[in-house]
């Protein structure tokens, strides 16, 4: 097929959608078509979302408040880099720092609320398969995303396409469909890959326990950016990434009367303080 | 808050290792509660004493010239082998790269995890009712703001002198200090650094003593 002619280029252009009818669609259209596990009471009608995000690669997604976010390492080779934004005011964004300090717990499991600078949780991980224990943490939220030049120490390359492509790249790429530069990257969190940490401070990599998913509910309209490359402290000498399935469904935020609202009081005023944001925009009358 | 002329002040609180040879070209006390910021050159050393004893000093760095290159305590951590800063510990930007490194220090080890106190994560933390009260947040949106920086370029900071350990089972959290009256910290330039100090006022936890008191900066220059 000629492409020397703009008809001629415009057909093959649209010939490849069918001949890739046998490759396995990175982004499902209609989401309902997904036919991997989902939560359990969800079905593959309920989603508005389904994607696989392959090993070295990224996605963002703008969510409206309240609906549910699945992330699933469907070979427990995955590790998944994880970033929200206030959808209406990035610069308000996920705050590590706080939300482990806040909650006096350095392992983020269900439970767990994803703090905001601004005193708001932005999402709640309300499910969490991955098998965490006190003592053998399945997630991360100290040792942040690799970088190029510790991608290239250690595996020769960080290029985003290459063979192994570093976290803070994939992200930057992620957070410039938004509209967000480097300056707008904080510190993020990784989930399905877990680093321990001694009596005396010492880091030490448990490392995943399998295929596992996590459930975040967003609290607020929520900027998602997602990365699935290696964790920066895994120690194995090749580069270890694997797909993540990426479905979302709609849902309600947190409320009074819900388990999680007065789990604690320090996340029970995360949720007044988001809720209260809501009611000020004008959602949630 | 005072700067003595260049040479003149004592440099029996920097620490021997910074002292030896070194000519004082800034000292100043930091009062209670407040920000500081200044330009340390490559190859300066600041040092920050611990006047009153377990006063937390919340501390941002950036690439003088290109802020966007700015503290990253993940990068750091990913650099060593330990998750406290102390003497050889390097402060690492975004990018992995060398922004600082800890040349002395006679407190013996420093937070990397616990981040800064803002109004917000305060109502968080011990009530709404805590709201109008100062913070660590205000401090670098004020100092950061006579340097261009403001909201987007704060990130998870050091708290020099503060005491966070982590239990086995992933418990954190701001205990009693191990820090006390005329200890130090010193870190040398490997750039032109930015960096923002927030003399923490918190005084809801132990990071301070429940008592902020200043802190002393003294910049030498070998």
């Amino acid at each position: 097929m000629t492409t020397a002619t703009t008809t001629g280029a415009k057909a093959h252009a649209r010939e490849q959608e069918l001949a890739a009818a046998a490759e396995l669609p990175r982004v499902l259209h209609p989401a309902s078509a997904y036919v991997g596990e989902l939560s359990p009471g969800v079905s593959a009608g309920d989603l508005v979302w389904a994607e696989t995000v392959p090993p070295g690669g990224y996605t963002s997604l703008v969510v409206a408040a309240g609906t549910r976010v699945r992330v699933r390492d469907t070979t427990g080779d995955a590790c998944a880099h994880l970033l929200v934004f206030h959808a209406d005011q990035p610069t308000e964004r996920l705050n590590v720092a706080d939300t482990v300090k806040v909650q006096w717990q350095a392992f983020l499991t269900a439970g767990h609320l994803l703090l905001s600078d601004q005193g708001r949780a932005l999402a709640t991980i309300v499910e969490d398969t991955a098998g965490n224990r006190a003592d053998a943490p399945r997630h991360d939220a100290l040792f942040g995303t690799s970088t190029l030049v510790r991608n290239a120490e250690r595996y020769g390359s960080g290029d985003v396409f290459g063979p192994s492509p570093a976290g803070r790249e994939l992200f930057a790429l992620a957070a410039a469909k938004h509209g967000l530069t480097r300056r707008d990257i904080p510190p993020s969190v990784t989930f399905f890959e877990g680093v321990s940490v001694s009596d005396d401070g010492r880091p030490a990599f448990v490392g995943s326990s399998g295929p596992a998913s996590i459930t975040l509910v967003a609290e607020l309209p929520l900027i998602v950016l997602l990365a699935s490359t290696a964790h920066p402290l895994d120690p194995r000498p090749e580069f270890t990434a694997g797909p993540l399935d990426v479905v979302a469904w709609p849902g309600a935020p947190t409320v009074p009367g819900d388990p999680a609202w007065d789990a604690t009081p320090e996340g029970r005023r995360a949720y007044e303080n988001s809720t209260a944001h809501r009611r000020t925009r004008g959602a949630d009358r | 808050m005072t700067t003595a002329p260049a040479t003149a002040a004592p440099l029996a609180i920097v620490p021997p290792e910074v002292a030896t040879d070194a000519v004082v070209i800034h000292d100043e006390t930091v009062a209670a509660r407040n920000p500081w910021t200044r330009v340390i050159a490559a190859g300066d050393t600041l040092t920050m004493v611990d006047v009153g004893g377990n006063q937390a000093v919340d501390f941002l760095v950036y690439d003088a010239h290109d802020t966007e290159l700015r503290y990253s305590a993940p990068d750091t951590l990913q650099g060593q082998d330990t998750i406290y800063l102390t003497t050889g510990s390097v402060l690492r930007d975004a990018e992995h790269g060398p922004l600082m490194t800890v040349v002395a220090d006679t407190c013996g080890r420093h937070d990397t995890l616990g981040g800064a106190c803002s109004k917000e994560s305060n109502t968080l933390r011990y009530g709404h009712h805590t709201r109008a009260q100062h913070a660590c947040v205000e401090n670098f949106l004020l100092g950061g703001s006579r340097h261009g920086l403001g909201k987007r370029d704060l990130v998870s900071n050091i708290n020099w002198f503060m005491n966070v350990p982590v239990d086995p089972d992933g418990a954190l959290g701001i205990v009693d200090g191990i820090s006390a009256p005329g200890l130090a910290v010193s870190v040398r330039a490997e750039r032109d650094v930015l960096v923002l100090i927030s003399n923490c006022p918190q005084i809801n936890n132990p990071c301070n003593g429940f008592d902020p008191t200043p802190v002393r900066v003294i910049v030498t220059r070998p």
